[in-house]
């Protein structure tokens, strides 16, 4: 057994399905006192959260010098914060933000495609040292991307590629191979055997049954994954700002957003503004896609 | 660059890589004879191949070299780095910090998501519950970082300045000086931990909640029938029923937890006495530019993770055997 099935069997619609299985005797710890510290534990997990959204929609004077909990008393909803972080200033949010864009797609499409191909190789071809080479990659994903830095760095500014989109690109892209081919792999084969000896005797060659009977088949397995990889990169610090924090012209939201938290730590309806500029679309990514979302998080709970 | 230059190199990118997948299937479809099928396979396997030893098998072992080599990687020092790492005052108490975050991170963060997991557990507010705590993981480690500091956040005790944070409020509210909590070593160490145990909590909700869910009805039942209650009921029953989920949680908790960098740098920048390995890797690799002791920091946190993934993993297939 795999340990994609130990996932899969666990993962599905965990956050937003409550089983149905009505039976009284399953209700239990329905005391008020459990609810309440239900209660507490929610509280206390989304009031930071909302303190800050509260505050970068407050007027400046407001934020700076008062709390955001004396809102209710006095309330004044501003846009300005967000119009200021985003295109105001020398280095406006939102040329950040499409970096961040631009980084993020060719990042979670390119291990993608590199994986499903390479995992088809493994599970469905047979070439000599394969299984030994596929242990080896699985291997790989004990690696902290730490240990890889320094050395792929010389080798970037070797090749002339610093400060380019290259480097964050072909970085993400290595960094995300060994756990994406592995999940592929199982996914790819728990496809029945006899469809693709179907296939083969219909005289179809690898690339006709990887393209009409994986592909198609590997679609839910696919979204998991990069959803899982696209939150991955757009939240990433570390390798944005190894390979990219230099120069505004490829630096990712985390990076700026960071350096505004150093450099200007006092003007919170800024940074409060700018924080919610960077989590906005992963936000909104897992609102909408929250059933892949679960499911690649926990396939990927031990990468990086 | 201008926005145009960017998107010019998104589209030579997208070109060069639909070239070399092109590529890749004319010959797996092309080849033919004695020694197709062995290109074929190649095909689809040797451009991940590739760049797996390019991109992290040789700057691995390159780490690895480094790390007995000083810090312009000039002269063989063999294992001195390491005995600086673990001699000098303040890299000891970088792993002392390592060591704070890896015990009471994971214990803390899956007690709240177990504990949490059990009361929401088929009330009718379950899906909007999990939902909060849940939140949480899709916000990067920068944003949470930001979020937490603005709790934190201090004024001077002055005439005319309130709080705007708002555990300094609390403070002030039950009748006490605020504090500058950020700079109160070795207890800021803890205030960086709670963010991320906000994170992590709702990973070990998730999970523990869909192996709570998997223990058999009749059980519980029958455990019922026999008159126990809410809390005989978690430590004979469920607790035993979800230990292996518990000790994957546990594990897998560790793992990020040695890795975590962004908030280190974002609340502190590892200033205060709040430094961690991975966060001090950075610092010493990218900002002092010391290759030797970054690369020897950088092999510590691998030989720190390898034990717990290698332990992870094999739990992880007893769950997958029941």
């Amino acid at each position: 057994m795999t340990v994609l099935d130990a996932r899969d069997g666990i993962a599905p619609d965990l956050v937003a399905v409550a089983t149905t299985r009505s039976s009284e005797a399953r209700k239990r710890l329905t005391s008020p006192w459990a609810s309440l510290a239900a209660l507490v534990i929610a509280v206390l997990w989304t009031i930071p959260t909302f303190g800050l959204f509260l505050s970068s929609l407050r007027p400046e004077r407001q934020v700076q010098r008062t709390g955001w909990w004396t809102f209710f008393a006095n309330p004044h909803v501003t846009f300005e914060n967000y119009g200021e972080v985003l295109f105001g200033g020398s280095q406006p949010l939102a040329g950040y933000f499409v970096n961040s864009i631009l980084i993020t797609l060719p990042s979670v499409v390119i291990p993608i495609v590199l994986a499903t191909l390479a995992a088809y190789g493994f599970a469905w071809t047979t070439f000599p040292f394969r299984d030994t080479l596929f242990v080896a990659i699985f291997a790989l994903q004990i690696v902290p991307l730490q240990v890889a830095l320094l050395p792929l760095l010389e080798i970037f500014v070797g090749a002339g590629l610093n400060g380019t989109f290259w480097t964050v690109w072909m970085a993400h892209s290595t960094f995300a191979l060994p756990l994406a081919i592995f999940l592929l792999h199982n996914s790819m084969r728990d496809i029945p055997a006899e469809l693709v000896e179907a296939a083969r005797v219909d005289g179809a060659g690898h690339v006709r049954i990887f393209t009409t009977i994986m592909l198609p088949l590997l679609k839910p397995a696919i979204a998991a994954y990069a959803v899982f990889q696209f939150l991955w990169v757009w939240n990433d610090l570390l390798v944005a700002l190894v390979f990219a924090g230099g120069t505004s012209d490829v630096a990712p939201l985390t990076v700026r957003v960071a350096e505004l938290a150093g450099t200007r730590n006092s003007d919170w309806h800024l940074l409060s503004a700018g924080a919610f500029v960077s989590i906005l679309v992963p936000l909104v990514v897992f609102l909408s896609l929250q059933r892949y979302f679960v499911r690649g998080l926990l396939a990927g709970s031990v990468k990086g | 660059m201008t926005l145009l230059d960017k998107i010019l190199q998104l589209l030579v990118a997208v070109a060069v890589f639909a070239a070399v997948l092109g590529v890749v299937l004319f010959v797996a479809d092309r080849a033919r004879g004695r020694r197709g099928a062995l290109v074929q396979s190649l095909a689809f396997v040797a451009p991940a191949i590739l760049l797996l030893l390019v991109g992290l098998i040789y700057p691995a072992l390159r780490t690895a070299y480094q790390s007995v080599f000083d810090a312009n990687s000039a002269n063989f020092v063999g294992l001195a780095n390491y005995a600086r790492i673990f001699s000098q005052p303040d890299l000891l108490l970088v792993l002392r910090n390592t060591f704070l975050w890896v015990v009471l991170t994971p214990v803390l963060a899956t007690a709240i998501g177990l504990v949490y997991a059990v009361l929401v557990d088929r009330t009718r507010f379950e899906a909007l519950a999990k939902a909060l705590i849940f939140l949480p993981m899709a916000i990067s480690f920068v944003g949470a970082s930001i979020i937490w500091k603005f709790v934190y956040e201090y004024r001077p005790n002055q005439q005319n300045i309130q709080q705007v944070g708002l555990v300094n409020q609390f403070l002030v509210w039950l009748g006490f000086e605020p504090v500058n909590l950020i700079l109160q070593q070795p207890w800021n160490n803890l205030l960086l931990i709670v963010v991320m145990i906000w994170i992590e909590a709702g990973f070990a909700m998730t999970l523990l909640s869909a192996a709570i869910k998997a223990i058999p009805n009749d059980m519980i039942e029958a455990a019922r029938l026999d008159g126990a209650g809410g809390f005989r009921l978690f430590f004979s029953i469920t607790l035993p029923s979800i230990r292996p989920a518990v000790v994957v949680v546990v594990t897998a908790i560790s793992i990020a937890v040695l890795k975590v960098f962004d908030i280190v740098r974002t609340m502190t920048g590892g200033q205060f006495g709040t430094s961690v390995v991975a966060n001090e890797f950075y610092s010493q690799s990218f900002r002092l530019s010391d290759l030797g002791i970054g690369s020897s920091l950088a092999m510590i946190l691998f030989l720190l993770v390898v034990p717990i993934v290698i332990y992870n993993v094999r739990q992880m297939r007893k769950v997958d055997a029941r």
